[in-house]
């Protein structure tokens, strides 16, 4: 499959379409609230009114008798559960993940404190508005930035050096600024949902939203201490998540304990203010880039701080200095990274972790120092193009970023751009371009595929895999379509149900390379399979249900097992992104329009034109969502978010968005997978913000440091 | 003017109204027995036992056409549209993203019109016709604006899919599908988090050029 094709830049109407479009366009295809098990029931959270302290009492009396009410579960009636006690002989962990219903403790506002289950959603959601809690409240800390004295280093990735520490102060040309990216949730359309069932005393079931059966499978087993094996998890469609639903969350344990109670299927749906407190959000990030060069672009020293916050009980870290230490190569880099623990809920992983936060400040430095360079902002990361890795001098698998710059500048009219800020004016708005790139870790892990061929020539694939949206079943068809030599819609891809074969969790934008590695793997095993039974002269892609019938077999199936590749050893692995930005801003009102984009892809080869494109301009808008409008609000004074709908916390909607043109270099990497594809998900998005804000700069000779980009920001 | 509609559908009308009204009537003979005995009704009230006779009598008879399909419930009046479609019809095609009217998964059409079936309540509806996601192929033929989802992949995860189609067609319908920009604008009430605008866009000009009924 490595073949050296041309880059593309598809159509929406290009190529294959989605194998489970029908299904999603008729309303067919079910998520995970849309099951119905016999005797479902329905369970509401109440969430604390305080943000931090304990409860003193709870009355759910009234809830308790509330018509269709079939239990109330608080910390003090719940069963206990068993993964979250403290193991016998061994230390209690200071720190760990929030266990619900487990004591009197309040660390975030919005904490579940009771379940109320009834048997209509309506009587649920009365009977929680009944349950009265009284606390004991304590002085709450909700905001980095008066706080960020209080950061500590987190364990193996507080600091970075190569070279000399603050290189930077020495050189002729510098930079040195402050950025902000605040708190952004991830808001996937669907909200999270979970139905469990207890089948018997040993036995789980739960259609759940995860973005790994497998691991979500895993984690109930090890906190309900089942056998793995009496676990079910079933997750065939995921209504979005882009990292939300990477990991097992409170209401989830919240709905198996209430099964337990009830003895009957519990169903539980957040409710869009939930989907702020309870799984998580891309987390309040303070940076400081500092970075010097020469007079002629070469960069002598980058310095890059970070302070992300975390909760009180947990440590999440996602790296944000990580950009700086190997975008470019530069001889002296140091980088800090300090988490601040507050009283809210541990944030998580949300496409582009890390990388997105620090790339935003780290592009925008860039942009700010082309300025005082007076050096076009492409020139000036060419001047500095990495040949190979600059952390660990190992060379890259592959790398094509110059041809995307080269690729996407072309195609946004990058002549056009004027140096001088606020110089181009059309039609009342000023004019400007900006461009950013970003990069992303290629990782592959292992994976399990079951092939089987039958007699009607069709082939079933299984995999546990999970498809949160960009379409992992349509490209595994593809590359079995292509393996096998035969047409795709005889192939059949199932998914998203722990019993199927291992596959890893959806993230890290190594779906592809994992599950297609197997994939590619499964189908050349099979073909042996077929090669042996024909004996010698057998071509390499027979009449497969010929031979079934020739030789009487009903079937034939393989199970095969890929690792995770070796070439990290010898290679550093990418995926790289540039996106080019034009924008118009209104010099009256400070309204920014998004008017043309350009993402480039150096993802290797595009296995998947259609939904390759649509991930790309999918990302692309989250970046345009990041840049001009997100940020989850607390007001400190009570530790509560104030914006905790649509209506307040805004999204790009249709009227934000222009045509996106998806470009990809789609070249093969011929090292990391033999499909040579790469991840996508993540590099779509990363970088995004920073070509928005220096294309307003360049639009308005406003530098925006701190997200998202309002219009009383671009006035002040 | 529409909402005068409301509630009365030219056939049901009498048969609703008679069917409220004796539950009216059976509903306030008990709560006056409860009323006329005060330390019962102290009891009763403490025991919460009036909103267990709420919850009994508090169910309206509703008739709605739902695909073409005649549908006849009991709800309570504080029943969504699109929990009760969800819930009691499992109608699951429509989608609850929000549940407070602000993203457009659960757009349905009332009678031709497109609506936020979350900010509608099941009893608005009597007499309606309902069209669900679930109601617009013609058996396995798909309704061109299906066709031309898939054919430009106006979606990756499917969540917000079934409330951008019945828009689409809804905003076809309505004359405002003229450009790029009018589409654009009158789909803005539909959210799609995974970012499929640009291909939602150009399902819509594709259907609306393609002069197909819709
Ligand atoms: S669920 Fe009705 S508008 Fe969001
Ligand atoms: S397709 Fe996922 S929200 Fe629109």
């Amino acid at each position: 499959m490595k073949k050296a094709i041309d880059s593309i830049m598809p159509s929406s109407s290009a190529g294959m379409s989605r194998i489970d479009g029908r299904l999603k366009v008729t309303g067919a295809a079910k998520y995970s609230a849309e099951y119905t098990p016999a005797g479902l029931t329905y369970g509401v959270l109440v969430g604390s009114t305080i943000t931090k302290g304990s409860i003193t009492s709870i009355d759910t009396k009234a809830a308790g008798q509330a018509p269709g009410v079939l239990a109330v579960i608080t910390h003090l009636n719940a069963p206990k559960v068993p993964g979250d006690q403290p193991e016998g002989g061994k230390p209690v962990p200071p720190k760990g993940a929030f266990k619900v219903f487990y004591d009197d403790k309040i660390y975030y506002n919005g904490q579940p404190i009771a379940l109320v289950i009834a048997d209509t959603f309506e009587r649920a959601l009365f009977g929680a508005s009944l349950v009265k809690a009284q606390y004991h409240t304590d002085k709450h800390i909700t905001n980095l930035p008066d706080n960020r004295s209080n950061g500590f280093p987190p364990r193996g990735e507080g600091t970075y050096k190569r070279g000399t520490e603050d290189a930077w102060k020495a050189a002729p040309f510098k930079v040195e600024q402050e950025y902000i990216v605040p708190t952004v949730t991830h808001n996937p359309m669907e909200l999270h949902a979970i139905i469990a069932n207890w089948d018997a005393d040993n036995k789980l079931s739960v259609w759940d939203k995860t973005q790994g059966v497998k691991g979500t499978q895993e984690d109930l087993a090890h906190l309900f201490k089942l056998p793995v094996e009496n676990v079910q998890v079933h997750s065939q469609f995921v209504g979005g998540a882009f990292g939300s639903a990477l990991r097992t969350w409170p209401h989830e344990v919240a709905a198996i304990i209430g099964a337990k109670v009830v003895k009957k299927p519990v169903k539980l749906v957040l409710s869009r203010a939930d989907m702020f407190t309870s799984v998580g959000y891309r987390p309040f990030t303070w940076q400081k880039i500092a970075i010097g060069a020469t007079a002629d672009g070469k960069l002598t020293g980058i310095t890059h701080e970070a302070a992300g916050q975390t909760s009180s009980y947990e440590n999440f870290t996602e790296g944000p200095t990580g950009v700086s230490q190997n975008l470019y190569a530069c001889p002296n880099v140091n980088t800090k990274y300090h988490l601040v623990a507050l009283d809210i809920a541990t944030p998580t992983w949300m496409r582009g972790p890390g990388e997105a936060t620090g790339s935003f400040a780290l592009e925008s430095a860039l942009d700010e120092l082309s300025y005082s360079l007076k050096l076009d902002p492409v020139e000036l990361r060419l001047r500095n193009y990495a040949e190979k890795d600059p952390e660990s001098g190992k060379p890259f698998s592959s790398k094509f970023l110059n041809e995307a710059y080269q690729l996407g500048a072309d195609h946004i009219g990058w002549s056009e751009r004027k140096q001088e800020p606020a110089s181009v004016k059309k039609d009342g708005w000023l004019v400007g371009y900006g461009m950013a790139g970003g990069m992303f870790g290629a990782y592959r892990s292992g994976a399990t595929i079951r092939a089987k061929m039958n007699t009607d020539g069709s082939l079933l694939l299984q995999s546990a895999v999970s498809d949160i949206g960009p379409g992992t079943g349509t490209a595994m068809v593809l590359i079995a379509s292509e393996q096998m030599g035969i047409p795709a819609e005889k192939i059949r891809f199932e998914m998203g149900d722990s019993s199927l074969p291992n596959a890893p969790t959806q993230g890290g934008s190594a779906t592809t390379a994992s599950v297609g590695s197997a994939v590619y793997q499964a189908c050349a095993d099979l073909k042996e399979k077929f090669q042996k039974l024909i004996g010698n002269g057998g071509t390499d892609k027979p009449d497969y249900a010929k031979v079934l019938k020739e030789h009487n077999l009903p079937s034939l199936e393989v199970v095969t097992e890929t690792g995770g590749g070796n070439g990290m050893e010898k290679y550093a692995m990418n995926s790289w992104s540039v996106h080019f930005v034009k924008v118009l801003v209104n010099p009256a009102t400070g309204v920014v329009k998004i008017d043309k984009v350009a993402c480039v892809a150096d993802s290797g080869h595009i296995i998947s034109p259609k939904t390759a494109r649509s991930q790309v301009v999918g990302g692309a808008i989250g970046g345009i969502g990041m840049a001009l409008m997100e940020e989850s609000i607390i007001d400190h004074r009570y530790g509560r978010y104030i914006n905790n709908n649509f209506a307040d916390y805004h999204v790009p909607v249709n009227a934000d968005i222009p045509q996106i043109d998806a470009l990809f270099v789609n070249k093969p990497d011929p090292i990391i997978n033999p499909m040579g594809a790469k991840g996508m998900a993540e590099i779509a998005l990363i970088g995004m913000a920073a070509a928005v804000a220096n294309a307003v700069y360049n639009a308005s000779g406003k530098r925006v440091r701190d997200l998202p980009i309002t219009p009383d920001k671009v006035m002040a | 003017m529409e909402s005068k509609k409301t509630c009365t559908g030219p056939d049901e009308g009498l048969d609703i109204k008679d069917s409220s009204r004796r539950n009216f009537l059976k509903q306030s003979t008990l709560l006056t027995a409860i009323a006329l005995t005060p330390g019962t009704a102290i009891k009763a009230a403490a025991d919460h036992v009036d909103e267990q006779f709420a919850a009994v009598f508090e169910k309206m008879p509703l008739k709605m056409e739902v695909n073409g399909k005649q549908q006849s419930l009991s709800v309570e009046p504080r029943s969504t549209l699109l929990d009760i479609l969800r819930e009691q019809l499992d109608l699951t095609g429509t989608k609850k993203g929000c549940d407070h009217g602000q993203c457009g998964a659960c757009t349905v059409h009332v009678d031709g019109h497109r609506v936020n079936s979350c900010l509608t309540l099941g009893i608005m509806v009597n007499g309606k016709k309902i069209t669900t996601i679930e109601g617009l192929a013609k058996g396995d033929q798909l309704h061109p604006m299906q066709e031309a989802f898939i054919k430009h992949d106006g979606f990756q995860c499917g969540y917000c899919t079934p409330g951008q189609i019945m828009s689409a067609v809804a905003c076809i319908r309505e004359g405002h599908a003229n450009s790029e920009h009018e589409i654009r604008e009158y789909m803005s009430g539909n959210i799609c988090r995974c970012g499929a605008y640009p291909n939602i866009v150009n399902a819509i000009q594709e259907v609306k050029d393609g002069g197909m009924k819709v």
